[in-house]
């Protein structure tokens, strides 16, 4: 087997992107990115790149899926064509299927469903690059588009997968790794009230390793958890500042 | 009896507001003695109660509030009525007629159909059935000249200000009629274009704005100027 695959960590102990062992990707998030949308909210992560885009809570079409004591999340997980090297057929497969439901389940414990019987919320997410770590990325974005769209959270969901790779346990795997590699293990937890929402598990591991490879996508999701705050943040800060900015050249002006 | 947070700060979902015998207000979730944001907004404590003012929301209508809306589908004795909250609203036709709706005489369709937008008032909402509106008031009815601007609902009370300071400014600097309905629908209906234009950008700005301090002097300010540089 050691022949036809990559080396995944180099005599230094370096990855294959160059980060150690317990690096994250280069992390750039965005939320508000659609105007159409009630929420939106761009994440990339190295190479992967999610949209989400979220409406609701609105009327059930048709009636009867509605349920009678709360809401009902919708989550649609697409891979682009182009979103990866051998072009992707459009029409949702098996594993996009499974994918929607694990992200819906992700989620679901954060939101307040039970306020809004009879309703939808539609989550959207678009893959349009997948180098790893796609449901983990999108499960970030979602979130981040719910708390853009105003409804009503417990608080935000963050998602990173730790795993096995050439023998050694690492943080938030790539493409190659998670292909060529002992083990993945996607995770997402809401970090503020402590609760995981999300894990599963492909590959082998001892149950040691498992443990520590949940404490690795922890101390991961906390980072990215600071991230999507300070996204949220950031939008409205941009406006005081820029008021701020025309307040004292509008005062020099009058001076 | 830790409060993590200043009044008027900015804060998102999950954040840990406060800890101890704090009273939960809008958009906090209570979990033991530890308060949460639910939404993003600005923190505003009152006494004992902490709530957070959303910067974004969707509209939860409130028996007596006056919302714009849309109708959408005409029903056997009633209309349907989008008001941008999370289920369509009824209106019936009892409601929209004041008096007893008579099948073989009225024709709804006649009276409001697909397409027409509405000022009305939430007549009833109990979170398990649709919203009921009412027309039965003076001044509720069909929209046939104006404007709509459309904001956040939860922006509306700064659209009005402090004891309406806020829209009897707007409305004495442009000389404009306005209505706000509480979904975050305002009609506008102004006498010249450029009245309408400029009040447009005046409430436009205060939903971009309404989390920086000093907002109606800044709205007045940028009002006056505008009308400065047109005179």
């Amino acid at each position: 087997m050691q022949h036809e695959r990559p080396k995944l960590i180099d005599d230094e102990g370096r990855r294959v992107d160059g980060r150690g062992p317990t690096d994250l990707r280069p992390i750039h998030i965005e939320v508000d990115v659609l105007a159409n949308a009630d929420g939106s909210a761009y994440v990339e992560q190295g190479g992967t790149k999610v949209l989400a885009a979220v409406y609701g809570p609105k009327e059930i079409h048709p009636r009867h899926l509605g349920l009678p004591d709360r809401a009902v999340l919708r989550c649609r997980y697409h891979m682009a064509p182009f979103s990866v090297e051998q072009r992707k057929s459009p029409a949702p497969s098996r594993r996009e299927i499974e994918i929607s439901k694990v992200v819906r389940e992700a989620l679901e414990p954060a939101l307040f469903l039970e306020h809004y019987p009879r309703t939808a919320i539609d989550v959207f997410v678009e893959v349009l690059q997948a180098d790893g770590g796609t449901r983990c990325a999108s499960i970030t974005a979602a979130s981040l588009a719910l708390a853009d769209a105003g409804i009503p959270m417990r608080d935000l969901v963050a998602a990173c997968a730790a795993g096995k790779v050439d023998g050694i346990l690492v943080l938030d795997l790539c493409d190659s790794e998670d292909k060529y590699g002992e083990a993945d293990v996607p995770f997402a937890m809401m970090p503020g009230l402590g609760r995981i929402t999300l894990l599963q598990m492909d590959g082998m591991l001892t149950p040691e390793e498992l443990k520590e490879c949940i404490r690795l996508a922890m101390e991961g999701c906390r980072k990215i958890y600071n991230m999507q705050k300070e996204a949220l943040r950031e939008r409205f800060v941009r406006i005081r500042r820029e008021v701020e900015a025309a307040e004292a050249g509008e005062g020099g002006g009058q001076a | 009896m830790t409060l993590f947070f200043n009044r008027r700060d900015l804060v998102v979902p999950g954040d840990l507001l406060a800890e101890g015998d704090y009273e939960a207000g809008s958009n906090v979730y209570k979990d033991g003695s530890r308060l949460y944001a639910t939404r993003v907004g600005l923190l505003e404590v009152e006494d004992n109660k902490i709530s957070v003012i959303a910067l974004n929301s969707f509209y939860v209508p409130k028996p007596g509030d006056l919302v714009i809306g849309d109708i959408v589908d005409v029903g056997v004795g009633s209309w349907a009525v989008d008001i941008r909250a999370p289920r369509l609203a009824v209106l019936r036709a009892v409601d929209a007629f004041n008096r007893p709706f008579r099948p073989d005489r009225d024709e709804l369709m006649r009276f409001l159909t697909v397409g027409d937008t509405i000022i009305a008032k939430v007549k009833a909402y109990d979170r398990t059935r649709n919203p009921m509106l009412t027309l039965g008031e003076p001044g509720l009815g069909k929209i046939t000249s104006g404007r709509l601007v459309r904001i956040t609902p939860s922006k509306v009370p700064r659209l009005i200000g402090k004891k309406g300071s806020m829209i009897s400014m707007l409305k004495r600097e442009t000389g404009c009629q306005i209505v706000i309905g509480m979904n975050g629908v305002v009609l506008v209906r102004c006498k010249r274009p450029e009245d309408e234009e400029l009040l447009v950008e005046a409430i436009e700005k205060i939903e971009r704005e309404s989390h920086v301090e000093g907002l109606t002097d800044r709205v007045a300010r940028m009002i006056r100027r505008r009308k400065g540089l047109a005179a």
